[in-house]
């Protein structure tokens, strides 16, 4: 079974969508001849033509703005936004027009275009290249919002959301774009909006997505060490959100920490800490703990490794729950 | 103080006056009928229309003026929330809806009332919008005819990738964006001329310059005349009398063949004039001056459509009338309608916010059924 980068899985699961679908068309800023900054659409213009792999104007509201017309003509197009700061000049065609003309029409224009964008920061970039916007996003009805962990992940979850009739913004974690796995392409995919528990636990239970998944796994590596057995979910998808897999495990653990990049005020952690004290305020034995970003602008890259939740951070709110 | 020290570095030449070819139109007008009914020739433009093809333009126009005259009465009464007049531009949007061959595609703003009638789209389902019934109303796909766009240039982006659809699909159809004076500012509509400009795409953009964005002249828009603007892009720009709708119907069939042929975008700059109040929740009497409406209404489209079918005796009064009854009628059905369309259900906030459903969703629609449920009646009195 061959090894697969994530960005090579997701560019594998590009083709073999582009090849099942003649509607499918590729836009974006040097997806074309270049590939992508991040080459993950290397090599698809040089087999499916210029009028499938577009390399657009550098224009992100027109990326957005036409992919919503050619959908109205019967198109399935895949953008691709060059780096998570750059999305917001497309901002006002997503949450105004992508996420709201399905409901509009009263479901006569379904609109399936998914948005790629790769996110997050630990790549030492400069300003606006390691954000993570998910969470503008997920509180906009109408989208759906995934993030992939992993390669085999990458791979199923970039076919299933552009097979998928509503618009999907589908984050790429860009830090693990070079992580490796095999990947198994005749195996079946679990649903593009279930979590899935990656490491079973029983004492609590760490949640994260996209970049953050490899970080909760190590930090329960390491607590391991300690006699700690803690359970790691993927979430996999930030809207909607599988909530019988959250709430199953925390009746089991009693305890939960929720980890991503993004600013812990009002970011997804906020929306899993509310539901879960709603839906199991009896089981919980701490307050739902979140480890994230500071309530700051993204810092220079000199000073990431403070801002990020890393192995450390992680197992700091792991301890802190099972103080209570 | 010394001379030399009052002109100091950050001393800017004053701005200069905006030029008058902005808002006065000088012999670029395209025009094939004066304000007073006169038909006129142009070297580049023409319409050969039957006699009957020329009494249903006019017969168009009429009818969507009573349409709109019928909403705005309807607002006054609360039955819409709001509604934006189409007062004045009738025949830059009956010219312009009346050159769409059927395949073709037209994206329009919230304005686009006389579009919408050529488009064949039941006035009513425009009034569920502004009553507040529905978000949308129709089927875009059935009529070729987009659902109205609110925020200000967006549909143009829209427009350029349904005519790059049309092009991949090799198909010989073309698009029409429609926007007005005060969206040539938005990066939407300039990011669209780009893509349509590069992409070569079989779009026309047609600008309904009605000389206002709400209280806003033109002048707080551009500096030169919104036509002019599409050679910064690459493509042509045509200004066009827009209260003429033998010229706006030339004109834009004119630009649709252009787009059919491969030859790409066409700027319509359709000169006219909003002879109503933005919308009917605007008082235009804190902005502007009423002796412009009153120079404006000499040029209303109606009247010199009139004209020129008297002058021609295309018409006679039998005709008049007959189109002032069918307005009637129409008048009544649409108030008719109006009044007794229904709201819709508490339960229909959910439908269709997903096209494959979502878990959340569904979860809160159960939630909000729950809670009517426990206010309906049972057999023993009120449920708690
Ligand atoms: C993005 C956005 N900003 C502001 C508004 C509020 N608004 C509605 S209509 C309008 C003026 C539009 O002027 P113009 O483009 O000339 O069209 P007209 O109303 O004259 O037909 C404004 C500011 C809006 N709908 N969308
Ligand atoms: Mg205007």
């Amino acid at each position: 079974m061959a090894q697969v980068t994530l960005g090579k899985a997701i560019n594998t699961g590009l083709r073999a969508a582009m090849e099942g679908d003649s509607k499918i068309v590729i836009m974006g800023e040097d997806v074309g001849k270049l590939g992508g900054v991040f080459r993950v659409t290397d090599g698809l213009q040089k087999d499916f033509g210029e009028s499938r792999v577009i390399d657009t104007p550098l224009s992100e509201s027109g990326i957005i703005g036409t992919a919503i017309g050619m959908a109205l003509r019967g198109y399935r197009p895949v953008c691709e936004i060059q780096f998570d700061g750059f999305v917001y000049p497309a901002y006002d065609q997503i949450v105004s027009q992508l996420a709201k003309i399905h409901y509009r029409s009263n479901g006569l224009c379904p609109m399936p275009v998914t948005v790629r964008i790769p996110y997050g920061g630990g790549i030492g970039a400069v300003e606006h290249h390691s954000e993570s916007p998910e969470a503008y996003f997920a509180h906009t009805a109408g989208l759906k919002v995934v993030s992939p962990s992993n390669p085999v992940d990458a791979y199923f979850m970039i076919q299933q959301a552009i097979a998928c009739n509503d618009p999907v913004i589908f984050f790429e974690p860009k830090r693990r774009y070079w992580e490796k796995a095999d990947l198994d392409m005749s195996q079946t995919p679990v649903g593009l909006h279930d979590a899935r528990i990656v490491r079973p636990g029983s004492d609590v239970t760490v949640v994260a997505y996209g970049p953050m998944v490899k970080t909760a796994l190590d930090a329960a590596a390491a607590a391991e060490a300690e006699g700690r057995d803690l359970e790691v979910i993927d979430l996999r998808s930030m809207s909607p959100i599988d909530w019988p897999v959250l709430l199953g495990s925390v009746r089991k653990t009693g305890r939960l920490v929720v980890v991503h990049e993004a600013s812990v005020f009002l970011g997804v952690g906020a929306e899993i800490a509310a539901r879960v004290s709603e839906r199991a305020f009896y089981s919980l034995e701490a307050p739902v703990l979140r480890v994230g970003g500071f309530a700051t602008p993204y810092p220079p890259s000199r000073l990431e490794e403070d801002y990020l939740p890393d192995l450390d951070r992680v197992l700091d709110a792991v301890d802190r729950a099972l103080a209570f | 103080m010394p001379e030399s020290a009052s002109a100091g570095p950050l001393s800017f030449p004053p701005s200069p006056a905006v030029p008058s070819s902005v808002s006065t139109p000088g012999p670029e007008l395209v025009q094939l009928l004066t304000p007073e009914g006169e038909r006129v020739t142009h070297p580049d433009y023409d319409v050969h229309l039957g006699d009957g093809e020329y009494r249903d333009l006019y017969r168009d126009l009429v009818l969507v003026r009573r349409i709109d005259v019928e909403a705005t009465a309807l607002q006054r009464q609360g039955e819409l929330g709001i509604w934006a007049s189409l007062l004045g531009q009738e025949a830059a949007q009956v010219g312009s809806g009346r050159a769409l061959q059927p395949g073709d595609f037209a994206f329009p703003t919230y304005r686009e009332h006389g579009v919408a009638w050529c488009r064949g789209v039941d006035p009513l389902k425009l009034l569920g919008l502004f009553r507040g019934v529905s978000n949308g109303g129709w089927d875009p796909h059935e009529h070729n005819f987009n659902l109205y766009t609110i925020i200000i240039g967006s549909q143009t982006l829209h427009a350029t990738g349904y005519a790059m659809g049309v092009q991949r699909d090799g198909a010989e159809d073309a698009v029409v964006a429609y926007f007005g004076d005060g969206a040539s500012s938005q990066g939407d509509v300039n990011e669209a001329f780009i893509w349509a400009s590069v992409f070569n795409a079989p779009v026309v953009f047609f600008c309904q310059n009605n000389q206002w964005a709400i209280s806003e002249p033109l002048e707080r828009q551009t500096r030169i005349p919104l036509y002019l603007r599409a050679s910064g892009f690459g493509f042509p720009g045509v200004r066009v009398d827009g209260n003429d709708v033998l010229a706006v119907l030339a004109v834009t069939r004119a630009a649709l063949r252009r787009a059919r042929e491969g030859s790409g975008p066409t700027l319509i700059e359709a000169f006219t004039y909003r002879m109503g109040a933005h919308t009917t929740s605007d008082d235009p009497t804190r902005y502007r001056l009423q002796s412009d409406l009153e120079a404006w209404k000499l040029k209303d489209p109606l009247e010199r459509m009139k004209a020129f079918l008297y002058k021609q005796q295309l018409a006679d009064a039998a005709f008049f009338a007959e189109v002032e009854q069918a307005a009637d009628e129409l008048a009544a059905r649409v108030r008719h309608g109006c009044l007794t369309m229904a709201d819709p259900e508490p339960l229909a906030i959910f439908d269709a916010v997903y096209a494959e459903g979502s878990s959340l969703i569904d979860e809160e629609r159960e939630q909000l059924a729950a809670y009517l449920a426990a206010f309906e009646p049972t057999a023993e009195g009120r449920s708690s």
